[in-house]
């Protein structure tokens, strides 16, 4: 700027970003430090905020053998169902949003405004509002404790069709035309160039989607009865009991940090991506 | 999009389609109407017969002085939560958008907790301000606080509000940061030159200019609040205590899963319906007014 800098105008931001990046690594680090400690330090409240001992004592039994008085299931089982889930999601809504976008972009046809629409406005629909009757649905196709049942319902994805036609838009026309003259009809066209020119649309997509898969609460909670078919979210919740002497806190802690570590570990190694999908897909 | 249309083909495109069609008719519109249907109907006390009522549902729910209590309580939580997360984020933002050193580190530390189920950032939050054993709660009762959110409304209200709110500073931080970016750095140089001071700078060039992205945030974190906060109400009070912390989306749940007012329950879905698909037209409406600037 025209002014000179002052001293205060250079510390005033690190100042405030540092007080920001604390506050809010704060509970994740608290969480952190109660994994490391045994049963009876954290439940009289004792922790210091240096890590005690326990650490892999801890997760050694939280992952083969679960919590005690609680949830028997081992969240090592959690963390297969959740990344299972995740990964369907993101994949699922990506490969079906990929080609009714193309469908909608690429070809003319009737009612092709009427089936954009159809699928716009599901994003008026969350799941929150409908909660009862889709459970039926699911309930009714026998679905209850199945993958495809945790599944199938979260893959229709207003918001990543929207994503693809929006990038299908600005493909220029002539790679249509050139591959015509090459004698390429609408399959090799798709697989020859529109899907090798959508890597990074749909890697920022995945990385977007698969936080989303890993992270759903309402859903699972509603469509998964037995213990062995929970997600780790799901899990984390059912250890932590109002009557204080059962919850065993250490050992939910360990299992928030390896419910909240994948999810970051996702952000944090693909930012790039991860901004880009954000970004784009609220657009 | 009309010129874009260059394949022909009777089957291929409607084949592409069926996938998405499926999944949205059977498990969205389905399920929709259901719920639309299911408000208009009544059953007996003990669910032996069901009557179609027209709107009794809706009348019983408008008279229901406990209804509206959820709605003061949806209302307070949605304005508190995106009062808080919206300063602090553009308070972030803007402190980052500086030169400084580090941005980018500061960035990443800042992002993640976007990346944190509800539920979890709930139980995080909750075993810091767990009456017993937590630790700020202890420090709270040290200072003479007699505090205890499994028992007051109020704590356990301040409780959510900062689990939600924690979780959505990344974001807001994020968008904020974009948008500031796109302010050209010369319309500020200018009035720096004409003698505004930073501050004078601030609230009558950047922020206006972001309001745009300010308006486009405000809509996403209402959303956020009416619907992806329920992770972190059942997490810290499961709506308690005493209902202080039942949002409108929590009583949907809790009313349908006890299983007796169905119909009660699918008429607060139809209200929440309502209510989403008027946010979500602001925002389009909003988007739209973007795209011409």
């Amino acid at each position: 700027m025209v002014e000179r800098e002052t001293l205060l105008g250079r510390v005033v931001p690190h100042v405030v970003l540092l007080v920001g990046v604390c506050i809010v690594a704060f509970p994740v680090y608290l969480a952190l430090l109660a994994s490391t400690y045994d049963a009876a330090t954290v439940q009289n409240g004792q922790m210091s905020l240096l890590p005690g001992s326990q650490m892999l004592e801890n997760y050694e039994r939280i992952i083969f053998s679960g919590a005690r008085a609680t949830t028997r299931e081992p969240v090592g089982t959690m963390l297969l169902n959740s990344f299972l889930m995740a990964l369907i999601i993101a994949l699922g809504k990506i490969a079906i949003s990929l080609i009714s976008a193309y469908a909608i972009v690429f070809f003319r046809f009737p009612f092709r405004m009427a089936a954009f629409w159809l699928i716009f406005v599901t994003l008026m629909l969350p799941v929150e509002v409908r909660i009862y009757p889709t459970y039926k649905i699911v309930a009714d196709l026998g679905l209850l404790d199945t993958y495809t049942g945790l599944t199938l319902p979260l893959i229709a994805s207003a918001t990543a069709t929207l994503l693809f036609r929006q990038f299908f838009m600005t493909v220029p026309e002539e790679l249509v035309e050139a591959s015509k003259i090459d004698g390429a009809g609408p399959v090799r066209f798709f697989k020859d160039t529109l899907l090798p020119l959508s890597i990074t649309t749909m890697a920022a997509l995945f990385v977007i989607q698969f936080i989303y898969g890993w992270n759903q609460y309402l859903w699972p909670l509603l469509i998964t009865t037995r213990d062995n078919m929970q997600t780790i979210v799901i899990g984390i919740k059912k250890m932590i009991v109002t009557q204080d002497a059962l919850t065993e806190w250490q050992l939910a802690m360990a299992t928030a940090v390896l419910a909240l570590l994948p999810p970051v570990l996702v952000v944090v190694l693909m930012q790039k991506l991860f901004v880009k999908g954000l970004v784009e897909t609220e657009k | 999009m009309e010129r874009r249309a260059l394949f022909g083909g009777k089957v291929l495109p409607y084949s592409l389609l069926l996938p998405q069609f499926a999944i949205v008719v059977v498990f969205f519109y389905v399920p929709a109407v259901q719920a639309v249907w299911q408000s208009m109907l009544m059953q007996d006390a003990f669910g032996i017969s069901t009557e179609f009522v027209w709107f009794e549902n809706y009348t019983i729910l408008a008279a229901n002085p406990e209804y509206y209590r959820t709605m003061g309580t949806t209302a307070v939580f949605s304005v508190l939560v995106a009062f808080l997360s919206l300063s602090s984020g553009l308070l972030l933002a803007v402190m980052a958008d500086k030169q400084i050193k580090g941005a980018t580190i500061y960035k990443t530390m800042l992002i993640w907790p976007y990346a944190v189920a509800p539920a979890v950032a709930g139980v995080l939050w909750l075993f810091m301000f767990q009456p017993s054993l937590g630790m700020l709660a202890k420090a709270l009762r040290s200072w003479g606080i007699d505090w205890n959110p499994l028992l007051n409304g109020n704590h356990a209200m301040i409780l959510v509000v900062l689990a939600a709110t924690w979780k959505q500073i990344s974001y807001n931080f994020l968008f904020f940061l974009a948008g500031l970016a796109a302010i050209p750095k010369s319309v500020i140089e200018a009035a720096a030159i004409d003698g505004a001071r930073p501050m004078r700078r601030f609230w009558t060039i950047v922020f206006p200019l972001l309001s745009p992205t300010a308006f486009f945030l405000l809509t996403v974190n209402i959303v956020y609040v009416f619907f992806d906060t329920f992770g972190i109400i059942d997490s810290v009070t499961s709506g308690g205590p005493a209902g202080n912390t039942t949002t409108m989306v929590y009583k949907v749940y809790a009313d349908g899963k006890l299983g007796s007012d169905l119909g009660g329950s699918a008429a607060q879905s139809v209200v929440l319906m309502a209510i989403v698909i008027a946010l979500t037209a602001v925002q389009f409406k909003f988007v739209e007014r973007r795209v011409q600037y």
